[in-house]
């Protein structure tokens, strides 16, 4: 199993503080990797809110590709943190030449661009510089959007990011994913490290997921070219979501019954019984199987956890207003809030959708069986 | 044999014969019960005569011969009356005194039982009792990265649907706009086969029908079964009950009139609509009731004379192309019903159905296609389209399922398999290995006699005379001496037997592979066969 840590607070915080927590979770993970997913950012990306943000690991050749496809584009570099890791590195961790972080002012044209062609091309960018680096493993990018940050290595979790130095000020966020991997392939690949992101939307889980196959062939033929890589039979978390929210157009309410749908006696009473029925019958490919605990973010900022259908993977949120964990297990809430109101703490069940919106209030929890918001099912 | 016996060519002695009978004299007791029941009339009554030679003891008289004679069963040698190895003598032998032996050789009959130049016919399924269904293994078994479920314990989502399902964009969009969506049900993923009435026994169907409805209703399983070409009791569309049932329509359009005239009385709708266009045991070749089966009662529900053969068409006579066929046919079934009734057509497993999917996919309403491979079963057929017509349904069935990938419409197009599964008694993993190449769910007819009704039909060429009416155990005669030997209730009875372990079957597959929520359609990772080539065509694992 792999153990999953994510923070949304009101004040920036260091991803040494999500490290800290896999830390104290390390039971649960072998020290093989590390995903981490930064967004809503502080430090010098605060002014740089809508700019798009490279994330990847270069050799100095692959920088050479990125720099002469970037300036092709007319993409201009407004900001950048180039992290240089000391060498040696410690044991269990690769040598790398550059982790990149560029935050890049958009080609002249691409400002009348409607916000869905924007995304659109972005995406399309990231996936021509992964498609680059695939033949000599000198690029490998992570991420390519607006206020995100994405750093994922291979190693202990709080080696890589004492190593790495990730405990700076131009990389404190007011929400950070983070996963702590146990590796259940042999060959560890960067793509198959958890988070995974797709057009603002990112998740990380803990788990398998046994449907991965059809659902994989479902999404691969949408037709989409943002629904390819799969390295991990995670990535279809995110991608179904995506689908979701971007192409039927679904509230984070509506994920829930896409992916782990009511059965016909639970469906019985609910008083959006026809939408569900339809909704189960036309996304049925989209239904996930197997032992998961999802955690994700959505571009609004908003965090939540879901479970399987049989809950069979921990997971935990807690905190108090302005600050909210959520956590594979206990041990790593308590070590980042050790005063909140424990009462308070909330496992989501086999039902449930636990959602901390933006303004960081409250955790919303949300119920399959509760009704589903009006505009919906109009 | 005597110098003078004509010999003509087709004149055979028991060796030539498949089936042989090895009697008992010491066994016998003469009752006559075996003679009575062979459907064949293959054995008759016989008189042995039998020299005693009887030496005295010493010298003075001479051995002496004494003539006797002793009664018992001989089998005939004729064509006609060949034992089909059905073994009813023995089942109603009291003393165990007789039984049906197979040959150890190649029979002689094969090249004889053509008599008056009319091929052979027969009933069950292609005479090979292999097939690559019962060697796909399932491999991917949770354990630790992921714990497997109990079968016993857990829930299971094993339904499937049947009828046009519409990409989520357009299903969300017509939901607000509250359009037409096309009708789906939602099924338990084995369907009985068409089976029509004509071809199974009154009390067999309604044997069959009762076992359906208590699934539905004491169960909770939403079985559904076909109702093959041959239309439907009248009581029976008039039912509550049809909604468990698929009206099959088929180039004959026998019984068509008669559901027709029942269209304003109905109270519920059919489930479906099943267009039949071709099957697998008889590819090509339409259905056929031969015309010892066809009384009083068939011929009132079919609309046809008495004591006729009824042979339908190879194919749909007013249709000329696939394109009329598809949309045509099938929207005039939809539109029968006021389009709340999903309609799909039946082929037969062919190399071109590939073409036919695609013609399927394009046509907006049609509602899943049922492809029957070559080792479905008929009541009637040619021996010569049941042994080498056809294609097999493993590679068919992945071939569409990969297609639909291919073109993005996996879930709308809900493809049923059949032929030949549980041909060898292993009817969950056989299902569960199409389910997993890609198909929604599957149809079995045969299976389902043999399990419910006791049918001896096997595919080493054992009984398989269902053509004739003459069915020892009364699953196809419409003689009431043979019929009435079948009790509706027990054939009830045996249905849910079947389908409940079934359930507890396919459970014990998709547990283990950490399945639960759904049914794994096209899960093809979790199988594995061990031939390198097999496992290439069908795109799974190579295991060894
Ligand atoms: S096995 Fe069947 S066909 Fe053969 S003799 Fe016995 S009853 Fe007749
Ligand atoms: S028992 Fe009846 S149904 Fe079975 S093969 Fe023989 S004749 Fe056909």
């Amino acid at each position: 199993m792999c153990r999953l840590f994510a923070m949304t607070s009101d004040e920036p915080f260091s991803p040494l503080v999500a490290a800290k927590a896999l830390d104290v979770m390390r039971e649960g993970h072998d020290g093989s990797g590390v995903g981490l997913l930064l967004s809503d950012l502080s430090g010098p990306f605060e002014d740089l809110k809508d700019a798009p943000v490279l994330s990847g690991i270069f050799t100095s050749k692959g920088l050479k590709k990125l720099d002469v496809y970037m300036m092709e584009l007319g993409f201009t570099t407004k900001y950048k943190v180039t992290i240089k890791a000391p060498k040696p590195s410690p044991p269990g961790i690769p040598q790398r030449d550059v982790y990149l972080i560029r935050a890049y002012e958009y080609p002249d044209e691409w400002h009348s661009y409607t916000s869905e062609r924007r995304a659109n091309e972005l995406l399309k960018v990231r996936l021509d510089l992964r498609a680059m680096g695939q033949a000599e493993q000198d690029m490998i990018v992570f991420s390519f959007w607006p206020d995100t940050i994405m750093i994922k290595e291979i190693g202990d979790p709080l080696t890589v990011v004492q190593h790495l130095g990730l405990d700076r000020k131009e990389l404190m966020a007011r929400v950070i994913m983070a996963q702590g991997r146990q590796n259940t392939n042999y060959a560890i690949n960067l793509y198959a490290c958890h988070p995974f992101f797709i057009q603002g939307i990112a998740t990380m889980t803990n788990g398998e997921n046994t449907a991965f196959v059809p659902i994989r062939e479902y999404l691969s033929s949408r037709g989409f070219p943002g629904y390819t890589g799969y390295q991990s039979d995670s990535e279809v978390f995110a991608h179904i979501l995506h689908y979701s929210a971007y192409k039927l157009g679904l509230p984070l309410e509506a994920y829930k019954h896409i992916i782990t749908p009511l059965s016909d006696d639970e469906m019985e009473d609910h008083p959006n019984k026809v939408f569900l029925k339809q909704l189960r019958q036309t996304c049925r490919r989209l239904i996930i199987d197997g032992p998961n605990c999802v955690i994700g973010c959505l571009p609004n900022k908003a965090l939540f956890m879901v479970q399987d259908r049989k809950k069979l993977r921990p997971g935990i949120v807690g905190g108090r207003p302005g600050c909210w964990v959520f956590s594979s297990e206990t041990c790593g809430l308590d070590a980042v809030l050790p005063d909140r109101d424990k009462s308070m703490d909330f496992q989501p069940m086999h039902l449930d959708t636990a959602i901390v919106s933006s303004d960081r209030q409250e955790v919303h929890i949300c119920r399959q069986t509760q009704s589903l918001p009006q505009a919906l099912c109009a | 044999m005597q110098a003078d016996t004509i010999i003509t060519p087709s004149t055979l002695c028991v060796k030539d014969l498949p089936w042989q009978i090895a009697w008992d004299k010491d066994k016998c007791t003469l009752c006559g019960r075996c003679t009575a029941v062979c459907p064949m009339l293959a054995l008759e009554l016989a008189v042995y005569r039998k020299r005693v030679v009887q030496p005295p003891m010493g010298l003075e008289k001479p051995p002496e011969n004494t003539f006797e004679s002793f009664y018992g069963v001989r089998q005939k040698t004729t064509p006609d009356n060949a034992c089909v190895g059905c073994g009813m003598c023995n089942l109603v032998c009291p003393n165990d005194a007789i039984m049906p032996m197979h040959t150890d050789e190649a029979d002689k009959l094969r090249f004889h039982n053509n008599q008056g130049g009319v091929p052979r016919r027969r009933g069950g399924r292609r005479n090979d009792p292999a097939g690559i269904l019962d060697r796909i293994k399932f491999t991917r078994i949770s354990m630790l990265t992921d714990p497997a479920l109990d079968a016993g314990r857990h829930k299971f989502e094993l339904t499937t649907l049947l009828g046009r399902v519409l990409p989520p964009e357009e299903n969300l969009k017509l939901q607000r706009e509250q359009g037409w969506i096309p009708p789906v049900r939602e099924i338990y993923p084995l369907i009985i086969g068409g089976m029509s009435f004509g071809a199974l026994s009154p009390t067999m169907w309604e044997g069959l029908q009762m076992g359906v409805t208590y699934l539905n209703e004491q169960v909770g399983l939403p079985v559904v079964i076909s109702t093959g070409e041959g239309g439907c009791p009248p009581r029976l569309l008039r039912s509550r009950f049809l909604k468990y049932v698929i009206l099959q329509i088929a180039s004959g359009y026998f019984g068509w009139d008669e559901i027709i005239h029942a269209l304003p009385e109905m109270k519920v709708d059919p489930c479906a609509v099943e267009i039949k266009y071709g099957q697998g045991a008889k590819p090509g070749d339409g259905g056929l009731l031969m015309w010892h089966k066809v009384n009083k009662l068939i011929a009132a529900i079919r609309g046809v004379p008495q004591g006729v053969s009824l042979p339908s068409p190879p194919t749909h006579q007013t249709k000329y192309s696939i394109e009329e066929a598809v949309a045509k046919m099938t929207q005039s079934m939809y539109m029968a019903w006021g389009f709340r009734v999903p309609v799909y057509p039946k082929i037969s497993a062919t190399s071109t159905s590939l073409a036919v999917l695609n013609n399927l996919a394009r046509n907006p309403i049609a509602a899943g296609l049922a492809i029957d491979g070559e080792d479905g079963g008929t009541g009637a057929a040619y021996n010569v389209s049941m042994d080498h017509m056809g294609h097999p349904i493993a590679s068919n069935i992945r071939d569409c399922y990969l297609n639909l990938v291919k073109i993005g419409k996996q879930n709308e197009l809900p493809l049923f398999a059949g032929g030949g599964i549980g041909k060898r008694g292993n009817l969950a993993a056989n299902a569960a290995a199409l389910i997993m190449l890609g198909a929604s769910g599957v149809q079995t007819g045969k299976y389902v006699m043999q399990a419910a009704a006791g049918c001896l039909g096997s595919e080493t060429d054992r009984c398989n005379i269902c053509n004739i009416g003459r069915c020892p155990k009364g699953i196809t005669s419409q003689d009431p001496r043979l019929y009435r030997r079948l009790d509706p209730e027990k054939v009830a009875q045996r249905l849910v037997d079947m389908f409940l372990s079934f359930d507890t079957e396919l459970k014990k597959i998709v547990a283990p592979l950490g399945r639960s929520t759904s049914l794994p359609i096209g899960m093809s990772d979790a199988l594995g066969i061990d031939d390198y080539r097999v496992a290439e065509r069908l795109s799974i694992n190579y295991v060894v």
